[in-house]
């Protein structure tokens, strides 16, 4: 099994969750995070007074997928999220030991 | 005999005034970093009871009691003792006396509050609590006096020896202000990181909403100053809506051609330059001097407020820029275009009359005002911060003043902080 972990913009984030719902995939768990790239920080101006941020806001998206799905998990990530303007993010992939189903105790693909 | 509708509107202004005091709270708190907003509320509160007290002790006896020389009143009403059952204004638009004087303890608030913007998240509270003390007895009191107290030509030296006009306090308040503010941001010093981190407004929608809590407040402020329920006050009230209105969109215009953006933090502070601006003009100019003024006003200030970062100095809310600035623009702007056709107990400007001896006079209250001021208040806050301290402990600074001097946060964010 896999982890897919993915850093994306927030404005990406509705129309990842559609596509992977379309896709039938089982779940996925978003959380906001804060972060600079190569994109670096954006400029404020507060009277007159122009400030660098440095952390912009992001969504990190995490799913857990099964190695036969992993690939086209992630070339779907990719595809929706890509805008081709800098800062859309990364996303990587995590060998995962075992899953386990809180409810239930299934372990591994089942817990999926 | 009392006149009902001139008390009644005085008594409307008084609250009017008093309720600018906490917006001033709001205004100033979203402008500075979450970690302090409470701070920054807290100190215009202190003004607002520690200001009272002395008002009624001594603070009103001093500022209208019978006039030392002009320069300051005297004890014969401690404790507003001698007001309950007098009248002050001419036959036929008295009020009582009482009226006045909570009209008048409603400036005396909003001045010193002024200042705790220019020192935003670094002031020891207890410092700051008894700063306003000295400060509106050794500084508030005797420039209201100078320019308030008019006792029949023997009254305070600047409305009633000089002949400077100020209708709503220009000098005393927002002159004033700046002046001080200047001092007690060199005396205090920058900020942490002044220049070096972002300090971002914390919340923006609490200082548009401060901003029109001062806009609304403010027209007690102008029109009440009229002491009176008449075309005066009305005058006064629609040239402080032009002159808001005017300068907001000056700022953010010239904020357009100069940084790329116009920002709400930039309509707001131009709202308040605006007001400021026509607080001792709106009673002599009429309502196209008044958008002339306005305009002017949102220039100058959003120009100026950027200066402090040439010259060095951390005048965090910019007291300096939008008060001190604002309020010698109006008071000069009185000397060009003051009529008689507006208010016949008042002069005519320069371009009226072609005669320099207003304008004369009233650069002559700018410099005594803000020299006096500055003076006093680098006097006082030094001694202050010589004996007790004025600034924080840097780590209390980092921190943030909320949790080290009021044990409360402003915002619980999480929404599950109370279940882990």
């Amino acid at each position: 099994m896999k982890l897919i972990t993915a850093i994306v913009k927030p404005s990406k984030v509705d129309d990842i969750k559609r596509a992977l719902q379309a896709d039938g995939v089982h779940g996925m768990t978003v959380s906001e995070t804060r972060g600079f790239g190569r994109q670096k920080g954006h400029t404020e101006i507060y009277r007159g007074a122009e400030y660098t941020v440095d952390f912009i806001p992001k969504v990190r998206i995490e799913v857990l997928a099964d190695d036969a799905d992993c690939d086209h998990i992630v070339d779907l990530i990719v595809a929706t999220a890509n805008s081709g303007s800098i800062g859309d993010g990364k996303l990587w992939v995590t060998p995962v030991e075992t899953v386990v189903r809180i409810r239930t105790g299934e372990r591994g693909s089942d817990a999926l | 005999m009392i006149n009902s509708g001139d008390t009644a509107w005085v008594l409307a202004s008084a609250a009017l005034v008093l309720f600018m005091t906490p917006g001033l709270a709001i205004f100033y708190g979203g402008m500075v970093r979450a970690k302090s907003a409470l701070n920054m509320m807290m100190m215009s509160f202190a003004a607002i009871g520690v200001t009272t007290i002395i008002w009624v002790l001594y603070g009103y006896s001093l500022t209208f009691g019978t006039s030392q020389g002009g320069l300051i009143g005297d004890f014969s009403h401690l404790g507003l003792s001698g007001t309950l059952d007098q009248v002050v204004g001419a036959e036929g638009h008295q009020i009582p006396t009482v009226a006045f004087a909570m009209f008048q303890l409603t400036f005396a608030i909003i001045t010193v509050a002024l200042l705790s913007g220019t020192i935003a998240d670094r002031a020891k509270y207890g410092s700051w609590v008894l700063f306003v003390a000295v400060w509106v007895t050794l500084v508030y009191i005797p420039i209201a006096h100078w320019a308030f107290a008019s006792q029949g030509g023997n009254g305070g030296w600047i409305i009633d020896k000089l002949g400077a006009l100020d209708f709503a306090g220009g000098t005393v308040v927002e002159i004033n202000s700046g002046a001080a503010a200047l001092a007690l941001a060199l005396v205090l010093g920058k900020r942490d990181g002044f220049r070096r981190d972002p300090m971002r407004p914390h919340n923006m929608p609490l200082v548009l909403l401060g901003a029109g809590m001062l806009w609304f407040g403010w027209f007690g402020f102008n029109a009440g100053s009229a002491l009176s329920a008449g075309s005066l006050a009305a005058t006064a009230m629609i040239n402080t809506q032009i002159a808001s209105a005017a300068a907001s969109m000056s700022w953010i215009l010239f904020e357009k051609y100069r940084d790329g953006k116009a920002t709400t933090l930039g309509v707001a502070s131009g709202a308040i330059a605006g007001a400021v601006v026509i607080t001792p003009a709106c009673g002599y100019i009429n309502p196209l001097g008044a958008l002339l003024l306005g305009l002017i006003a949102g220039v100058a200030a959003c120009y100026a407020v950027s200066r402090k970062y040439k010259f060095g100095y951390d005048d965090s809310l910019d007291v300096v820029g939008v008060h001190g600035i604002g309020g010698v623009i109006g008071m000069l702007g009185i000397g060009l275009l003051a009529t008689q056709t507006v208010n016949d107990t008042g002069q005519e400007g320069l371009f009226i009359n072609g005669s320099f001896e207003l304008l004369t006079h009233q650069v002559i209250a700018i410099v005594a005002v803000a020299a006096f001021s500055f003076t006093a208040t680098w006097l006082i806050a030094t001694a202050i911060s010589r004996t007790i301290g004025f600034r924080v402990l840097r780590d209390d600074e980092l921190t943030g003043l909320d949790t080290t001097y009021h044990a409360e946060s402003a915002y619980d964010i999480t929404g599950n902080s109370n279940r882990y």
